[in-house]
């Protein structure tokens, strides 16, 4: 490892432009004749649309258009659709009911864009939006989903009746049922997995322009993959053909999923800049990112897990309703299907798992992945019920999950995974002694002491990272294929720029890729640019999430650099009369192994670019593409033990020590994995002790600010104790699983673990707020 | 409309804004001072932070008109020229930051923060400061490092400052 090649802690090169204000984000951006949007929202979870009146609204100063979703649709703007089809078990397709990115004739959530201003000033926008006038007629709304499957519930879309979309299973119930009834043991519990809003720093935006003259159209738009934005809005949404459509998507202030989706309001700044002939930015204020960013989680479950006489667990099996909200979102099917339920073996040995999943429609803003995307809904249902199995059978948690672990590998398990490598003992017995866990006993009669309740939990989780391989998802109903691409371009004086399909808003890939590059030609990470986030420089790529950019995106990345080299050698050997197998590359120069002969690596590039002496029949330039697609999904996973004080006079919980022993594979920069582990492992916490998404009855956000919804602090957060083991990833090149959601799936059942023993309690709901908890303990107490 | 003229970093500027106008958008939208953010419409995330007369202020909860006449330091005018403030630097070393988003809030919030406690910081003091400052992506734990290095940093070279003028 040099100083900044695979392995080395370098620092940011993308740092200097954020740190001096100097970043360049939607918001940000000002092109010639810019005029700004405003949306009209539903302040009804559910209503018919009677009139739409714009008349006053036109009349204001500033305003240069009114748009509705009749005149979106007359100009033939599709509907958004879910990209991927789940079957029911009787067969049937997901029942997808119409969303038109302006509604026309009924709103279905709180915040549901219904029309849009375009003004001179944002203010005269908002002025104008505001005189808008709607006449609704109001409709019984639901926002449960359990309550949402029952008869009395309104009805939400005609195409789904009882506002179901889905009853779909995975595994072998017979089996299932069969080693529950034979069962020494079973514990059974209700799991409930709290909606959360991903709350990226940098609220969506998008800015839309039309060029009349070439009939083109450009988009600036806050997104973790350009490229599915164009590809979905011309193939789906009809706004322009793709060699009329550029996307770029600069820096973004952070995703978490987010991000992902193709929304309303960068389709209809798109289509009002042609209607209106100027260019449309429109910037999401806050409580319109709470109202109608995709939120995440919220699942209600039941679960049976079933032991025998020797502890080893035998079935597992799990009921589950999941809240989609008021429309499907572009991949809210997959997250609590084949990215939940294919997991819910967890790291344990379990011969027999059929989970059951309802996904129901409710008068909520829609449901997609966020961070972990239903690995964190299968972690927290099969890790609460591990520790609660732990106490009612009255065994160490860790030794229970020990006993459980997979030790071979590949393994098999019953819900479609394949796993290809791990160590999960490793990652336990890490995080125990990180933890001090042998101590923790001493510790809490010390804190007994001074009358407070000490706990500690922990939490043993997998995921499936690395979203691909094409023909898997393929399979299993994915619109689009999960695999990415690189272009590597060496220039005639040997710089390099590296074009990738991945985007970048905050995982510093213009650092990451940039030491594989070192790695590979010593060339000092200043001499390499990577390019990435517009449709017009990079050709084509899938985009970050589901910890996909080291696995997929820098394989693609190595592939590529794999035939630079093979070319760049063949050019040395010609250059220095030397048999091409005996060039190694090292220290920014090509070498004939075993001797002082050598080639400076800027010196080849350009002897490819002058063509004047390269070997017979080769082309000139340097220049090479790759598209890769793993054989398999990678598997990260590790342990996470949380250690709590709780005040049981004022309920609140205070993390004293969170420890989190991780196996990622292969690494590239360690300072910058730490800081996903973190930033993952805050979300988790949020989650567990903080953040509450409450809606009405009658639907509307209660928390739609952040007066109203909790954020993590600083001061609600200790610092973390991390660490890292590694089995590499057999199934690419780099041997790289991923770790940018591993933090947000492992923590909060390893939080609430703890705050359940600290209280001598099973369950406790999440977030487990200082009221939550104190009425938690005064239960425990009033007998 | 209102005729306001104020100093920012270092430069007289003015301009004519609505009286609505709110501190954060009349240094981006006029100045062109896109560094300062915003991030929420209450005054909690801090992506906002600028000082205003040498003290830390969200520019969100502040009217354009109010400022006039004020002395503004924004993220753009921090770094001595090419030379990074000690609290750029150890965000960048410490990997305080992520997408950068909240970053010019939080690095203008961490100076006024360290210029409040010349007799140093420790981690509990640097937590309950930073309340008025919401990270999504670090978890808060690098931006804490890099505030605790800056202000020693800073620290050092005030001693050696000192020392300097003794000598």
């Amino acid at each position: 490892m040099g100083i900044e090649g695979v392995g080395a802690r370098v620092a940011r090169k993308e740092d200097k432009r954020f740190i001096t204000g100097a970043g360049r984000y939607v918001e940000d951006m000002v092109v010639p004749g810019m005029k700004h949007a405003a949306f009209v929202r539903s302040p009804h979870a559910h209503a018919e649309i009677k009139k739409i009146d714009v008349k006053k609204a036109q009349a204001m100063p500033g305003v240069i258009g009114v748009l509705t979703g009749k005149e979106l649709k007359a100009d033939g703007i599709g509907n958004l659709i879910c990209g991927w089809m789940i079957h029911s078990k009787d067969g049937s397709p997901m029942k997808m009911g119409a969303w038109s990115p302006l509604a026309f004739d009924r709103v279905r959530y709180v915040g549901d864009a219904v029309v849009v201003v375009v003004a001179e000033t944002k203010g005269q926008a908002r002025d104008a939006a505001e005189a808008v006038d709607i006449t609704y007629e109001e409709l019984k709304a639901v926002v449960d989903a359990p309550k949402a499957l029952e008869r009395s519930a309104p009805q939400i879309h005609p195409e789904a009746d009882g506002n179901l979309i889905f009853d779909w299973e995975l595994g072998d119930s017979t089996a299932t049922n069969a080693a529950i009834k034979a069962a020494a043991h079973v514990t059974r519990m209700k799991i409930v997995n709290n909606r959360l809003v991903p709350n990226a720093m940098e609220p969506r935006a998008a800015l839309g322009y039309y060029d009349k003259a070439e009939d083109h159209y450009t988009c600036w738009t806050t997104s973790q993959n350009p490229h599915l934005a164009r590809l979905v809005m011309s193939a789906f949404y009809n706004v322009a053909p793709e060699n009329k459509l550029r996307v770029i998507a600069p820096d973004v202030g952070g995703g978490f999923g987010s991000k992902i989706y193709i929304y309303p309001e960068e389709i209809i700044c798109l289509w009002a800049s042609k209607k209106t002939a100027v260019p449309v930015k429109w910037v999401a204020d806050r409580t319109e990112s709470f109202l109608a960013d995709a939120h995440g989680r919220d699942h209600v479950s039941t679960v049976e897990m079933a032991f025998d006489k020797d502890n080893r667990i035998t079935a597992l099996k799990v009921d589950t309703i999941a809240n989609l909200g008021a429309y499907m979102s572009l991949f809210s099917s997959c997250v609590p299907t084949y990215l939940y339920a294919t997991l819910l073996s967890g790291q344990y040995d379990i011969p027999a798992i059929h989970a059951n999943v309802r996904a129901v429609y409710t008068n909520t803003a829609p449901v997609d992945a966020y961070r972990g995307a239903g690995r964190p809904e299968a972690t927290y249902l099969l890790e609460r019920t591990m520790e609660t199995a732990a106490r009612e059978m009255g065994v160490s948690p860790a030794e229970l999950r020990r006993k459980n672990f997979i030790t071979s590998f590949p393994h098999q398990t019953p819900v479609i995974m394949n796993y290809d490598a791990g160590d999960y003992a490793a990652s336990l017995d890490a995080a125990m002694e990180a933890a001090d866990y042998a101590g923790f006993a001493q510790r809490k009669a010390a804190a007994r002491a001074n009358g407070k309740l000490r706990g500690i939990g922990m939490s043993c989780y997998i995921e499936a990272c690395g979203l691909a391989p094409s023909a898997a998802v393929g399979s299993l109903g994915a619109g689009v294929g999960l695999w990415e691409s690189a272009e590597v371009r060496v220039n005639a004086a040997g710089t390099i720029e590296v074009l990738t399909g991945s985007h970048s808003h905050g995982q510093g890939h213009e650092t990451t890729f940039a030491q594989l590059v070192n790695q590979r030609f010593g060339v000092p990470i200043d001499s390499v640019s990577i390019v990435h986030g517009d449709t017009d420089k990079v050709q084509m790529g899938m985009g970050t999430y589901g910890s996909r950019s080291g696995a997929v995106g820098m394989s693609a990345v190595a592939k590529a650099l794999d035939k630079v080299e093979a070319k760049a050698k063949k050019i040395a050997a010609h250059l220095l009369e030397a048999d091409e197998g005996d060039i190694v590359i090292e220290d920014g120069a090509l070498k004939v192994t075993g001797t002082d002969r050598q080639v400076p690596w800027f010196q080849m590039a350009l002897a490819a670019y002058t063509a004047h002496n390269l070997p017979g029949g080769m082309e000139p330039g340097l220049k090479e593409t790759s598209f890769y697609d793993p054989s398999n999904f990678t598997f990260p996973a590790g342990c996470y033990v949380c250690e709590v004080e709780i005040d049981p006079e004022t309920g609140v919980t205070e993390i004293v020590q969170f420890v989190a022993a991780d196996d990622f594979g292969n690494i590239i920069n360690p300072m910058i994995v730490e800081g996903q582990v973190h930033g993952g492992i805050a979300q988790g916490i949020g989650q567990a002790l903080l953040e509450g998404t409450r809606y009405d009855a009658s639907g509307q956000l209660l928390t739609a600010s952040y007066m109203d919804y909790t954020m993590p602090r600083a001061d609600d957060l200790p610092s973390f104790v991390v660490s890292t083991s590694n089995t590499p990833c057999p199934g690419n090149p780099l041997g790289i699983k991923g770790c940018g959601e591993a933090g947000a799936i492992g923590s909060p059942p390893a939080v609430i673990n703890a705050i359940t023993d600290a209280i001598g309690i099973t369950d406790i709901a999440m977030p487990a707020s200082p009221s939550t908890v104190w009425a938690a303990i005064r239960a425990t107490t009033k007998h | 409309m209102s005729d306001i003229s104020l100093t920012v970093n270092g430069k007289r500027v003015g301009g004519v804004t609505e009286d609505r106008t709110l501190l954060v958008h009349f240094l981006r939208e006029n100045l062109g001072l896109t560094g300062t953010h915003v991030g929420c419409d209450t005054s909690q995330c801090g992506a906002c932070v600028v000082h205003v007369d040498g003290k830390a202020v969200k520019s969100c909860t502040m009217l354009a008109v109010q400022a006039s006449g004020s002395t503004i330091a924004t993220i753009e005018g921090l770094a001595d020229g090419a030379e990074l403030h000690p609290v750029q630097a150890a965000f960048k070393e410490h990997h305080g930051l992520q997408c950068g988003f909240c970053t010019p809030g939080m690095i203008m919030t961490a100076t006024d923060m360290i210029n409040r406690h010349p007799e140093g910081l420790e981690e509990a003091t640097v937590r309950a400061e930073l309340e008025g400052n919401i990270c999504r992506c670090t978890g808060y734990h690098n931006i804490v490092k890099a505030i605790l290095a800056a202000s020693e940093t800073m620290a050092k070279g005030a001693a050696k400052g000192k020392a300097r003028q003794a000598a």
